[in-house]
């Protein structure tokens, strides 16, 4: 256990959302929500109760529910879309691209069930591309939370942003390890863990993963530093840089494909400030499949061990 | 307000614009564009409750969305004819640097775009979000949207015909550009679109119908298409246009869908409509 993140219960990170939802709504007349069909697994209905006239049912129409929030968003209205990710990104992908990015509408795009830990549902519905897709749009600005109180802080976070920002959260409880008194700065990323040796990067549900790996390292006496990003874009360069300054050697860990995500931005930054050797934790140009979460993150090696195997492997490679 | 024969003024020199535009840079789409003049002046000139400077939120004010963007020649010509920005500039369209991109856009801060159009299918259902956010502000201001026909082949058109009649999205006036044309084709040999007046009907709208290039016709259908609004319905007019309209050789087929016309086309063409308001 790390000494300033303890693991202080368990929730998802969609409840994290429904939490926030409300309590965005509660600071902010403007902000409605939408919902394309999923308001019980996106978590929306104590927003729905509290403020039933800034709620919009679409159905199963996700295109239509883009158009009509960046219409929203034209007349002065914070929208959150809900749906699954997968339905939020790639569906949508054209109507994102124009309707909200190129036409700069503050949209806040909510994507539950991301990635392997929607589970049994297998890979029809669980993307693993999304966070790519979504940071290539110029102006759009990726979110990745870790916990339930990340996502719930971030959710009320982004609506202080002007501007489409795409919020991925997911479906399994999961430990919670940020404080819920932790502020929530988009672009700046979390210093979890100092170590001296390698540095750890994660994003999403693999930190709570990442910290028991660094746990493990720590017993086999290597000291790894663990950096929770939970902004891919724009990602906190300098906490990333002085980092690998220190410890020359990076491994990255997110529940996404490798081409795309977390890991290729922080390639692509060392690439250009400071080559480094790095190993990626990450789902290997495949889809899912049907299980559950746990037995899904192992099969396809996103595991604590992986990360652990990820470290020792990157510090032979150290120059 | 101007007078039926003042609109046919400024439809004959909106015309001239859309020629001179689309000649001047030999890319553009001036069928579409020609087709739908008379509507967008009567529109601007005669039926929006807008105000300048051009205000993104719109409060108070009517809005107009444009989803078939690729007609974005008459747009310009009737915004600019009406102030929104100097006429001038409609010289720049489609070239490097001009705020008149080749499919309208809110990216370089063209006064009176509010999103951006041009890949179908998508401006109905921001007009919607639009309507809706007018509707929870109290705001009487309606929404007018324009929509091509073959754009009706996309599947969010249908999504956001659904929508809006069981949101009773009742703020809103879509217009349906039917000339029965398209890129490749007649829509009929295209993609059929069968009763439209009845699909419209069973997705549960008030449908009118106008001939859209005849001024008077156009004025007294929006008319009537306003006083329909807020009983709980959406309203959409069908409105037959002739491609190409006013341009004798450009009419009768989709050949001039995406066609700029050569140096002696464009003298043919501009012979045809008079210069009213001096061109740009």
């Amino acid at each position: 256990m790390l000494t300033d993140f303890p693991v202080t219960g368990k929730k998802a990170t969609r409840d994290g959302f429904g939490d926030g939802l409300l309590a965005v709504g509660q600071q902010h007349p403007n902000v409605v929500a939408l919902c394309a069909d999923l308001i019980g697994s996106l978590k929306m209905n104590a927003f729905i109760k509290a403020f039933p006239e800034r709620f919009i049912q679409t159905g199963i129409a996700e295109a239509n529910m883009m158009g009509i929030a960046a219409g929203l968003a034209t007349a002065g209205k914070i929208p959150y879309t809900g749906t699954f990710a997968n339905f939020s990104t790639g569906r949508v992908y054209d109507q994102i691209r124009q309707s909200i990015a190129y036409s700069d509408k503050n949209v806040k795009i909510c994507a539950s069930h991301a990635g392997l830990t929607l589970g049994e549902d297998g890979a029809t519905h669980q993307i693993l591309e999304d966070i790519g897709l979504m940071k290539m749009l110029p102006g759009m600005t990726v979110i990745n939370p870790c916990d339930y109180n990340q996502t719930k802080a971030a959710t009320i976070a982004i609506a202080e942003h002007h501007g489409p920002v795409y919020l991925r959260f997911g479906r399994p409880s999961w430990p919670i390890v940020i404080p819920d008194t932790m502020p929530f700065v988009i672009g700046k990323g979390i210093m979890m863990q100092e170590g001296t040796d390698v540095t750890i990067i994660a994003t999403g549900h693999l930190v709570a993963y990442a910290m028991e790996a660094v746990e493990k390292l720590k017993e086999q006496g290597i000291s790894a530093e663990l950096i929770n990003i939970h902004t891919i874009k724009p990602l906190d360069e300098e906490i990333v840089l002085d980092s690998v300054a220190k410890t020359r050697c990076v491994v990255t860990a997110e529940e996404h494909q490798r081409n795309g995500g977390l890991g290729d931005s922080i390639a692509q930054l060392l690439a250009r400030k400071n080559p480094t050797p790095q190993e990626y934790v990450a789902v290997n140009d495949s889809f899912g499949e049907s299980g559950t979460p746990d037995q899904l993150l192992l099969k396809y090696g996103l595991g604590p061990t992986n990360i652990v195997d990820a470290a020792r492997d990157v510090l032979k490679r150290k120059r | 307000m101007p007078t039926n024969e003042e609109l046919k003024k400024i439809a004959s020199q909106v015309r001239r614009d859309i020629i001179r535009m689309v000649h001047q840079c030999q890319s553009g789409h001036p069928g579409g564009s020609l087709g739908c003049t008379d509507y967008m002046v009567a529109l601007y000139f005669h039926v929006l409750h807008h105000n300048l400077p051009f205000s993104m939120e719109g409060k108070g004010e009517d809005m107009f969305f444009l989803s078939n963007g690729h007609i974005s020649p008459v747009w310009y010509s009737v915004l600019s004819r009406s102030g929104y920005f100097p006429t001038a500039e409609l010289g720049t369209f489609r070239k490097l640097n001009s705020r008149l991109q080749g499919h309208p856009t809110t990216h370089e801060g063209l006064p009176g775009v509010r999103v951006a159009s041009g890949s179908l299918g998508q401006g109905m259902s921001v007009a919607i979000g639009a309507a809706m956010a007018k509707k929870m502000d109290n705001d009487a201001g309606l929404i007018y949207v324009l929509t091509g026909d073959g754009e009706l082949d996309e599947g969010q058109v249908w999504e956001a015909m659904m929508s809006a009649a069981h949101h009773k999205v009742d703020n809103m006036i879509v217009t349906v550009d039917w000339n029965g044309q398209q890129i490749d084709g007649a829509t009929k040999d295209v993609m059929s679109l069968g009763d439209l007046d009845a699909k419209w009907k069973s997705f549960g709208w008030m449908v009118l119908h106008m001939n859209g290039n005849v001024m008077q016709e156009v004025l007294d259908t929006l008319a009537q298409a306003k006083a329909l609004t807020g009983k709980g319905q959406p309203v959409v007019i069908l409105m037959k246009t002739e491609m190409g309209s006013g341009v004798d050789f450009m009419m009768g087929s989709h050949h001039w869908h995406g066609v700029a016309p050569n140096d002696e086309q464009k003298d043919k063409a501009l012979a045809q409509l008079e210069e009213t308001l001096g061109d740009y």
